[in-house]
């Protein structure tokens, strides 16, 4: 039931260790230009078919791609691509359109600043070629529509366009110049016809009258927000989730999940409530959240415990007990003041069948089976270099970077994002040792090194100067990379082939094998 | 261009205006597509407006919508119905568009149509249509094709029949959910619509495809299907089919297929008819009755009294009761207040001594439920126990209750007790009213919150109009004439409402006697509000009371207030002098 046809009937040997390439760049930065706070990406979402990429960045903007290899449609709008590999099989995406999702707002009731940042991108059912998604900022979700528009020109008005004002249409109609009065506002007319009789019409019609004519076929692409889902959130938004049923969705803040119908914009039900009675209790929040790709009453969240909890949406209408409980049993003798800290979950991904939950915590990338919950049947180390650097990465609160983690589409490798814009690409099949590092930048492997087991410069020497848009990271004696500040938090696998999407702050990197 | 003549301008802008940029002047055209029609004729029509508008299939989802709805009483403008057909292709590619609503309207109007249509016509063009539709590339053309089948099929030859069967049956098994859903739902229309040998066979598979579905929202619209294809059926095919089916549901894993069984089950006892209900039915009811998840219970506590009903008292005493006595003291408040809004109308069903050894009981503890919706609903339906054994036994209980709930601290609650008091009034009658509630009436005229102060001079009203003006005038006005010199003006201005109100009741003699003298007064007093306030009393009054008194006593009162500093006091003298003026006018 559960994909049987996952990883587990993966073939005896373990495959091979993929070969990754650049493939391209949007949005590179030049030596020495600084980027933009706006311009940060903050959301990468491939659609379900890999034909479309969508990116949201913290100016609250949405960006769109087309992959452009599988169909080709003539003259490009903008093309903004770099393309290194004219001739290739793998996916190649241009940018397609951008609309500005989310502005930024302030709720005068709390006193408090609503950023336009773009915190999760959803693709929904496309339909007839016009494309749908979800974007949510801190506080309100929209659903959004992007379809292809005719531009209109129209000709053979019955009126003068050039007179008259009511119709503000780009009419490039002949015009005669038969002498007769304009209108001056169409509307004002409202009430005439209504006065014409039923017998006013010759019974053959009106024969000088026409239907204007449309002219132009060419299309542009128009984003328009159908539905906004707001004011249901007392706490920041970090997940929305589509359900598989087409119907429904889910949002997901720090205390609370909530249920939509995305034909319903005014209402939405709590099904998952962790706010204690009285705040001072509180000691965990929900990181996560995301539905189970084809049980359509399963769905996962992440705490800030390091918890994963699977609720059933069949049990009861207020989902307060979990079903199951994966959760890693603490190592004796481990503990310290940054363990709590670094167990926090930032993200969480079912695999394509949903038998497998990928979770990332601050140092690790652990794989469950939905299946096995005394612990997880993979764990990944991402940067175990830093651990002896915990104490500053607190201090300069990079601990409580969110980074995303991804799979691939045959469930064989897992990816997530470290510091120094590097992220780390592991095998997951059973007996595979691949683990490839690699670098967002054109020469992806620029940086490969192996992740040593104990690094030996002491803790004092980490620099705690904060580089902004510095290309030179400051690298430790054994090479690896530690800049604090160009972190790769966002990352997307694509659906069907071994193409991953990065983001290293405004700009978007892909990469092939 | 052509020319014009003048009175065409109209209908030339409408025209032009069908390819504004201003989304608003595009539906304006829209919403007059038949003056357009009429104008360019019926054969123009066909062969130009309706082409055009099948070109404008990209346009915004608001003019697309209103297209659809005006295309569905469209056949008079293109030359009636032998030539209906060519409404179908604009409508065909509404069919198909992305906005749900626009679907379902130019399905809805397609179905309009197609009942219109000529037996060939819907053979000869709209069955292809739904052919194209069911297997259309994008799952909205399969969506809006679910609900068209009951139009095509009766005119069907037996082969297409047949054929329309088997599309069907695929759409039931499609792979998008959204297509399933539409399945379900239009299943209990297309049904009614197949021949009975086939309903058993083809039909009855669809419906146990669609009741396995994985998906728990396809399998909540196959239960709403199950009242309505158990209609259709014979009521030994309904037995051996349907109430297995409702059975199984009734025990499904998702609360939300319970919650709808619940809910349904009504509508599916009337299904399998009354007989078969009580055997299987009510084991089912009660384990929903008993249900863990507490919205279940809510929509079972519900059903309860429509449930009893077709039980006969001995059934609904053995098995429904002690469920009820568990859901009196459930632990969630929703389930005992859901209890509590139907419980009452069990009375009638048990009769006069199950009432009072049975329900009873049940009824004095949800009166004293600590969640005031409950008490409420106890008391909304006073009526139909009072019939049965008399409110003797209840009142006892009923006066605390009463007492507790006008004096809650929510507002919402008091206002929601005082719309009940001319019930309880007429239920308990006027002596148990003096004593106990009386007191009551008079507070709500002096309570913090407007709406239940406005709500309290209402109900002064209503009780005068239930128990006559005598016993108001020793009951009601003196209390409430004696508050008009209370220190804050906004009570006194409960007051001057409260007379406005009791005016037209208690009579010309004692509104004059009694509550004129009051409001003359009133009209010096020092704050506005209340002077202007007197100018619409009197205004009010004047149309009751005799026109020598209205010379006497109001004019003058009123001319007074028309000079006043104040201007809205000046205002509303004015146009109550306006209208008396004008009732003169009228009677002389």
């Amino acid at each position: 039931m559960h994909g049987g046809d996952e990883v587990v009937a993966a073939p005896s040997r373990p495959p091979e260790p993929l070969d990754w390439k650049f493939s391209q760049v949007f949005g590179e930065r030049t030596a020495g230009e600084e980027v933009q706070e706006v311009d940060i990406i903050s959301a990468i979402e491939f659609d379900k078919t890999g034909d479309h990429l969508a990116t949201g960045d913290r100016g609250g903007r949405v960006v769109l791609f087309e992959r452009t290899d599988a169909k080709d449609h003539g003259v490009s709008r903008r093309d903004l691509e770099i393309m290194d590999y004219p001739i290739s099989r793998h996916p190649e995406f241009r940018y397609k359109t951008e609309f500005q999702s989310h502005e930024p707002e302030f709720d005068y009731l709390k006193s408090l600043e609503i950023e336009e940042k773009i915190n999760k991108i959803r693709w929904c059912q496309t339909a007839n070629s016009a494309l749908f998604l979800l974007s949510t900022n801190d506080k309100t979700i929209k659903f959004w529509k992007v379809q292809e528009k005719k531009v209109k020109k129209i000709s053979d008005m019955n009126l003068d366009p050039s007179k008259a004002v009511g119709s503000g249409s780009v009419a490039s109609s002949s015009s005669s110049s038969s002498p007769k009065p304009c209108l001056v506002n169409g509307s004002s007319f409202d009430g005439s016809y209504n006065n014409l009789s039923n017998n006013f019409f010759p019974p053959g019609g009106l024969p000088s009258l026409r239907l204007p004519a449309v002219t132009s076929q060419e299309t542009n692409l128009v984003a328009r927000c159908r539905r906004v889902y707001g004011h249901a959130h007392d706490y920041h938004i970090n997940s929305i989730s589509n359900n598989s049923d087409g119907e429904t969705f889910i949002s997901a803040d720090d205390l609370r999940i909530n249920l939509w119908n995305l034909e319903i914009s005014s209402q939405s039900f709590n099904i998952v409530d962790v706010k204690p009675a009285d705040m001072e209790d509180l000691t965990e929040v929900i990181t996560s959240a995301e539905f189970h790709p084809t049980h359509c009453n399963m769905l996962a969240y992440s705490s800030s415990k390091g918890s994963i909890r699977l609720i059933d949406l069949r049990q009861s209408a207020l989902c307060d007990s979990h079903t199951k409980l994966f959760e890693e049993p603490e190592a004796p003798g481990s503990r310290s003041f940054f363990t709590e800290i670094i167990a926090s979950i930032s993200d969480v991904k079912f695999s394509k069948e949903g038998r497998y939950i990928l979770s990332r915590d601050y140092m690790t990338l652990k794989l469950w089976d939905i299946n096995m919950d005394s612990g997880p049947v993979a764990t990944f180390q991402v940067h175990e270099y830093l651990r002896p650097k915990l104490c500053d990465l607190y201090e300069n609160d990079s601990i409580f970077d969110k980074f995303e983690c991804c799979l691939s589409g045959d469930g064989f490798r897992v990816a997530t994002g470290s510091y120094s814009n590097i992220f780390r690409v592991f095998g997951c099949a059973p007996g595979s040792t691949e683990s490839t590092t690699l670098e967002a930048s054109k020469n992806p492997m620029r940086r490969q090194v192996q992740t040593p087991t104990r690094p030996s410069r002491p803790l004092s020497s980490i620099t705690r100067v904060v580089r902004r848009g510095s290309d030179t990271p400051g690298v430790d004696a054994n090479g690896n990379a530690f800049d604090f500040t160009t972190k790769l938090l966002h990352l997307a696998w694509h659906p069907t082939e071994n193409l991953i999407a990065c983001a290293a702050a405004n700009s978007l990197y892909m990469y092939y094998a | 261009m052509a020319m014009i003549d003048e009175p065409l301008y109209p209908i030339a802008v409408l025209i032009d205006e069908l390819k504004n940029e201003d989304i608003q002047l595009r539906l304006n055209s829209i919403r007059k597509l038949s003056t357009i029609a009429r104008a360019l004729g019926e054969e123009r029509t066909r062969k130009e407006l309706i082409p055009f508008l099948s070109e404008n299939n990209d346009d915004d989802d608001e003019v697309l919508l209103a297209m659809a709805e005006e295309l569905g009483v469209f056949i008079p403008y293109v030359g009636g119905v032998e030539y209906a057909n060519v409404l179908l292709p604009p409508l065909e590619t509404l069919c198909i568009v992305e906005e749900t609503c626009v679907r379902d309207k130019a399905a809805e109007s397609l179905c309009r149509i197609g009942a219109q249509m000529r037996e060939q016509d819907l053979v000869e063009f709209f069955i292809p249509m739904l052919k194209r539709l069911a297997a259309g590339e994008w799952f909205t053309a399969r969506v809006s094709s679910c609900g068209l089948f009951h139009i095509a099929y009766p005119s069907a030859p037996e082969a297409v029949k047949t054929e329309l069967r088997t599309l069907y049956g695929q759409l039931c098994q499609d792979d998008m959910p959204m297509v399933r859903r539409s399945a379900a739902t239009n299943l209990g229309k297309f049904a009614a619509t197949v021949e009975a040998t086939h309903l058993k066979v083809d039909v009855m598979s669809m419906f146990n495809d669609l009741t396995q579905d994985d998906q728990d929202s396809v399998r909540l619209l196959a239960v709403e299907g199950c009242a309505a294809l158990g209609k259709l059926l014979e009521p030994q095919d309904c037995v051996a089919h349907i109430l297995p089916v409702i059975v199984s549901f009734s025990q499904d894993k998702s609360w939300r297929v319970r919650y709808m069984v619940a809910n349904q089950l009504y509508e599916l006892c009337e299904a399998v008819g009354p007989e078969p209900s009580r055997s299987d039915l009510v084991p089912a009811y009660v384990r929903l009755l008993r249900d863990n998840e507490a919205e279940v219970r809510i929509a079972a506590a519900g059903k309860v009294t429509m449930f009893c009903r077709i039980l006969n008292s001995e059934l609904a005493i053995q098995n429904i009761l002690p469920c009820v006595k568990e859901l009196s003291t459930d632990s969630s408040q929703h389930v005992r207040s859901s209890l509590a809004s139907v419980i009452m109308g069990m009375a009638p069903i048990l009769g006069k001594d199950a009432t009072i050894e049975q329900l009873l009981p049940i009824f004095l503890s949800l009166l004293k439920d600590e969640f005031p919706d409950v008490r409420l609903n106890i008391i909304s339906k006073l009526d139909q126990v009072n019939q049965v054994i008399g409110i003797d036994l209840l009142s006892q209980s009923l006066l605390p209750a009463i007492v507790e709930l006008a004096e809650d601290k929510h507002w919402r609650v008091r206002l929601a007790i005082i719309e009940y008091i001319p019930l309880l009034a007429s239920q308990l009658g006027v002596g148990f009213f003096d004593d106990k509630l009386g007191a009551l009436c008079m507070q709500w005229l002096k309570d913090k919150v407007y709406s239940i102060r406005e709500a309290a001079a209402n109900n002064v009203k209503r009780l005068a109009e239930e128990f006559g003006p005598e016993w108001a005038m020793q009951h009601i006005v003196p209390q409430v004439l004696d508050m008009i010199n209370d220190p804050h003006y906004l009570y006194r201005m409960t007051i001057l409402q409260a007379i406005s109100l009791l005016a037209p009741v208690m009579g010309e003699e004692i509104t004059c006697s009694m509550l004129l003298p009051v409001v003359i007064n009133a009209s010096k007093d020092g704050v506005p509000n209340i002077k202007f306030n007197v100018a619409k009393v009197l205004q009010s009054i004047i149309p009751i009371v005799d026109q020598s008194v209205v010379e006497k006593t109001i004019r003058p009162c009123l001319v007074e207030l028309s000079e006043d500093p104040d201007v809205d006091v000046r205002f509303f003298a004015t146009q109550a002098l306006q209208s008396s003026d004008q009732l003169t006018m009228m009677s002389s």
